[in-house]
């Protein structure tokens, strides 16, 4: 696998425990106390469409089901209302995989940001319809930090594919 | 996929198509928001799921507890002697009362039993401290650190140093969840303190209260402080609540629009007391007491149970 298709760099195949292992982070990251300030982006949403793009056989809507349940509780929110817009976020990452991964980082980007607003938007829709408050527009800038974290998140996440399995200083990639 | 993976990709095996899975677990999760919404009986899962979550949560709220521990380190002995004095100053002029309070307390419960008026039940609850305010940007919820373990069930009232906070609407293991009266369309029911009128208060959800369903030309002012009236069997009466702030009078509605801001410190951090269950009300008499008509059929069936019982 390369980086982006149209790279000649080739990557090692990604361990899964690493899968799971960052997004139980982005978990982590998603539990701290910085959670209430406006602007903080959702990671799990933003890891799971990444797993989901570069890795859709092995991420896919199962991991989203299970992920959105675990963020319900956590939040303290109606259950059911991460799961449907990270479900549909999956399955909307997968599906955009093949065509998301020709383009270089920065497009890419550019196609993500609608996937997680969206996410934010149903997430709010779905809470509205049934009578909740409007939580200020501060909720619907969390995707565009997001967005523009795509870049280094990408390097984060790639770093333990980039390194070879042996060290030959004479291998032809 | 277009890299060099170790397994070939699987060409036959496929399982179900995606468009399928995505509408199970659409359906899925559309079920299971309508249940947890309308009926509330996912409880088990959620408190399940809670039991996982929860000790992670608590862990990744340590570095900001130990930033304010850090900070509160490093505040000072000035600061801490400036308010050590005003507490002491506080006790001093809240002293007269409290040393008042039990000689009042009994001469009160004296007088209630010589009018044959029914005690009044005593305010006890446990302290607990705020964990963190809950991740939903749609409602206002705290959490605190006792549950079902420390005996706390759902529906009891919270109350800080000033004033009603909110009440317990979820109890997990180790943790409970307080909806803040703030909430939108939490509700509280109140009595007016300079006119005695009752009355329900709703949160607004922006931090503000709304006092509903007053006339227009109800007698009520603002700075006007509203306690609990004790009608619902869930708050004692006579804990502060809100203050009236802002009243809007317009003919074109019944009703005036009167905005409170809660008297407690419902956004801040630190301790709130859980109090415990009232006990039950008397039962309500029954509806169909001075109605004539077709709902004194079940009176009739009761009457004609007890004349059988008789006989018997």
């Amino acid at each position: 696998m390369q980086p982006t298709f149209s790279s000649s760099r080739i990557l090692q195949p990604v361990r899964p425990w690493f899968i799971v292992f960052s997004l139980i982070g982005a978990a982590l990251l998603n539990f701290l106390p910085t959670a209430h300030w406006p602007g903080v982006p959702d990671w799990v949403a933003l890891v799971l469409c990444f797993w989901c793009i570069r890795e859709f056989r092995r991420v896919g809507m199962g991991w989203a089901f299970v992920l959105g349940l675990l963020m319900d509780v956590a939040d303290g929110a109606v259950l059911g209302q991460h799961c449907f817009a990270y479900v549909l976020l999956a399955y909307t990452a997968s599906s955009l995989s093949r065509r998301i991964l020709w383009f270089p980082l920065l497009q890419q980007a550019l196609q993500v940001l609608p996937l997680l607003v969206a996410t934010q938007v149903l997430q709010a829709l779905m809470r509205l319809a049934v009578g909740a408050d409007f939580p200020g527009w501060g909720y619907f800038i969390g995707p565009v930090i997001a967005t523009l974290l795509w870049i280094p998140l990408t390097f984060i996440l790639l770093l333990p594919q980039y390194r070879p399995v042996e060290q030959d200083p004479n291998r032809p990639i | 996929m277009a890299g060099i993976d170790h397994a070939p990709p699987p060409f036959f095996k496929q399982g179900p198509a995606p468009l399928a899975l995505l509408t199970f677990y659409l359906a899925v999760s559309l079920a299971i928001f309508v249940v947890d919404l309308r009926f509330q009986s996912l409880e088990l899962l959620r408190q399940s799921i809670a039991l996982v979550v929860d000790p992670v949560q608590r862990v990744a709220q340590t570095p900001g507890s130990l930033v304010d521990y850090a900070a509160s380190y490093l505040q000072g002995m000035r600061a801490l002697q400036q308010e050590n004095n005003e507490l002491k100053h506080t006790q001093l002029t809240t002293a007269p009362n409290l040393q008042r309070l039990a000689q009042l307390e009994v001469e009160n419960e004296r007088l209630r039993k010589l009018l044959s008026v029914k005690e009044r039940e005593k305010a006890n609850g446990q302290v607990t401290q705020i964990l963190y305010t809950a991740r939903d940007p749609f409602s206002r919820k705290i959490i605190v650190d006792k549950g079902q373990q420390a005996g706390i069930v759902a529906g009891q009232p919270a109350i800080d140093e000033t004033g009603v906070v909110g009440q317990v609407t979820r109890v997990f293991p180790f943790s409970a969840e307080i909806t803040l009266i703030t909430d939108k369309d939490q509700v509280v029911p109140v009595q007016i303190v300079r006119s005695g009128q009752r009355s329900i208060v709703f949160g607004l959800g922006n931090g503000q209260l709304e006092l509903r369903y007053m006339p227009a030309n109800a007698d009520i002012q603002v700075d006007d402080v509203l306690v609990t009236s004790g009608l619902d069997g869930i708050y004692l009466p006579g804990f502060p609540v809100a203050r009236v702030v802002n009243i809007e009078r317009d003919n074109a509605y019944s009703f005036a629009r009167i905005f409170c801001v809660p008297i407690a410190g419902v956004e801040n951090f630190g301790e709130v007391m859980v109090l415990d269950a009232r006990q039950p009300l008397p039962p309500a008499p029954p509806a169909s007491a001075g109605r004539p008509g077709g709902s004194d059929q079940p009176e009739l069936r009761g009457r004609s149970k007890k004349t059988a019982s008789k006989g018997n």
